[in-house]
């Protein structure tokens, strides 16, 4: 059974039609890369994954619970949203790291308030709030940013603040790992670094879904491409097939612009 | 030089300014109290979304199948808290202070609603109370700019990792917030300091009615010109502490970006 199941989302700003009956599915322990120019909605789809827009039509739904379904209301109460936003992990195109908080600090902040609400939080509190610094810094570790832990984003690279905000999207163990053009704020330098970390979670079988400009990237490390042009998804595949030997006019229009710069 | 500072005049002089300035103080501190988190809850109220017709007007609209007119669009659209809370800030910072304390102090008493205590103690109550929501509209809008400046994307971050609404303004908004608000709000404050002295419209004996009354005589000595320009050493060095400190929070406030 597919990890994630997305029928028929469909979103308008204003009079504008964003997203057009995208459909797809997603299997645990899978990559799926999403390409297209800017403005095709990639952002838009990723942002309703999160519950950051909500879509006006379609369902959304995650190992068989339908998390969101536009026409029930009932999945879209405020509290119950929060709750379901856990099932994704967003990395931001712009990291958003909270700029008062060392980057140890970023990771574990969420799962300290989260744990507030565990019912042995009283008792344990010590104890459960050093196992949340240590799993904080073991995933800083993972990143390559150990000795990095107690510096304040400012202090850090784009390359590096990206890292944290990877590390601080998985401190809450998400179904799905969301990555919205991740590389796009970092300078050529700065993206191998980003895209190796990506590269690692690919490779050990971390569902996620990654909106990128980084066509050979998407090719080499996605198990699925979809090509999203003017809000509908226009190709979808196998990643070598979609991006070596698109059928459709639109893809190849892209891509050879794309090849051309 | 020296024999004017031991001079009993001189002491007399001094002791009442000084009791002159301890009303002062107190003004300036109960109003810093009052407006700081009233001026917040005004800057949520100018910020507030809550749209209680906007439900029930599509509701209307969808069962009719008709399109939103004219009026439909204005109730939809109508927005009470954030109405009442700009209309306020919009009288209280269009109007001058002076004209408040006034009207505070004396309207109350003519319309017979209440009355103010008698003496001092109902004088300084009345400008306390004028200060308080004159000052916590200033607040509220050097406020709603600090949150205001605060990236969309520092909520969202909070918001795809589970955090609430208060979780978020707490840990995330609140500390950005007051970087961005020190120094708006040391030029406001650094204004009540001086401010305060607009108390005396209603013969509050705050620190320059104490220096005029030497002129004037209510203080037993008459003619003495010097006492109220004196006063101004007090602002002087009032200010200066209250930027110092400021300062020094701004500074505290440096260690992130």
């Amino acid at each position: 059974m597919a990890i994630l199941e997305v029928q028929h989302i469909e979103k308008h700003f204003g009079a504008t039609k964003v997203l057009e009956d995208i459909s797809f599915s997603l299997e645990k322990g899978q990559a799926l890369s999403i390409i297209g120019s800017s403005g095709s909605g990639k952002t838009t789809l990723l942002r309703c994954l999160n519950f950051l827009e909500t879509p006006d039509s379609g369902t959304i739904c995650v190992q068989g619970e339908t998390l969101f379904d536009a026409a029930d209301p009932a999945t879209q109460r405020e509290n119950e949203v929060r709750r379901k936003r856990l099932h994704f992990g967003m990395v931001f195109q712009s990291f958003n790291l909270f700029p008062q908080y060392t980057a140890l600090k970023n990771v574990t902040l969420a799962k300290e308030l989260l744990s507030q609400e565990r019912p042995d939080f009283k008792a344990n509190k010590k104890a459960i709030l050093e196992e949340i610094q240590a799993e904080g810094r073991e995933l800083l570790g993972k990143m390559g940013l150990s000795d990095r832990a107690n510096h304040y984003p400012h202090q850090l690279s784009g390359g590096q603040q990206q890292r944290v905000a990877i590390a601080r999207a998985l401190a809450l163990h998400p179904d799905i790992l969301c990555f919205d053009e991740p590389t796009s704020a970092l300078d050529p330098e700065l993206t191998g670094e980003v895209l190796k970390v990506i590269r690692s979670l690919a490779e050990q079988r971390t569902t996620m879904i990654i909106v990128t400009h980084e066509m050979a990237f998407a090719r080499d490390v996605a198990d699925q491409v979809i090509f999203m042009d003017g809000g509908v998804i226009v190709e979808q595949g196998d990643p070598h097939q979609v991006i070596e030997h698109p059928r459709e006019e639109r893809t190849r229009q892209f891509l050879s612009r794309y090849a051309q710069n | 030089m020296l024999e004017f500072f031991t001079s009993t005049t001189f002491q007399t002089v001094l002791s009442a300014l000084n009791s002159g300035f301890l009303k002062t103080l107190q003004l300036f501190f109960i109003t810093l109290i009052g407006a700081l988190p009233l001026g917040l809850i005004i800057s949520f109220g100018s910020m507030s979304r809550l749209a209680p017709l906007s439900r029930p007007v599509h509701w209307y609209l969808r069962r009719n199948k008709r399109e939103p007119g004219k009026i439909a669009k204005l109730l939809i659209a109508f927005q009470p808290i954030r109405l009442v809370c700009r209309l306020m800030v919009w009288i209280i910072r269009g109007t001058p202070l002076v004209l408040q304390i006034i009207a505070l102090f004396y309207v109350p008493g003519i319309q017979k609603w209440f009355n103010w205590p008698s003496g001092e103690a109902g004088r300084m109550m009345a400008v306390c109370v004028a200060f308080i929501i004159n000052y916590a509209c200033y607040f509220s809008e050097i406020y709603r700019g600090g949150i205001q400046g605060v990236p969309t994307g520092q909520r969202e971050a909070g918001q795809v990792l589970g955090m609430t609404k208060s979780q978020i303004f707490r840990h995330i908004t609140l500390v950005q917030m007051i970087k961005r608000i020190v120094p708006p709000m040391s030029n406001e404050i650094i204004t009540l300091v001086k401010d305060t002295s607009l108390a005396r419209v209603i013969a509050l004996q705050e620190v320059i009615w104490m220096g005029e009354s030497f002129m004037k005589g209510n203080s037993g000595i008459a003619g003495l010109t010097w006492p109220l320009f004196f006063t101004a050493i007090y602002y002087l060095v009032f200010s200066g502490v209250v930027t110092v400190l400021l300062g020094k929070l701004e500074q505290k406030l440096a260690f992130f970006q």
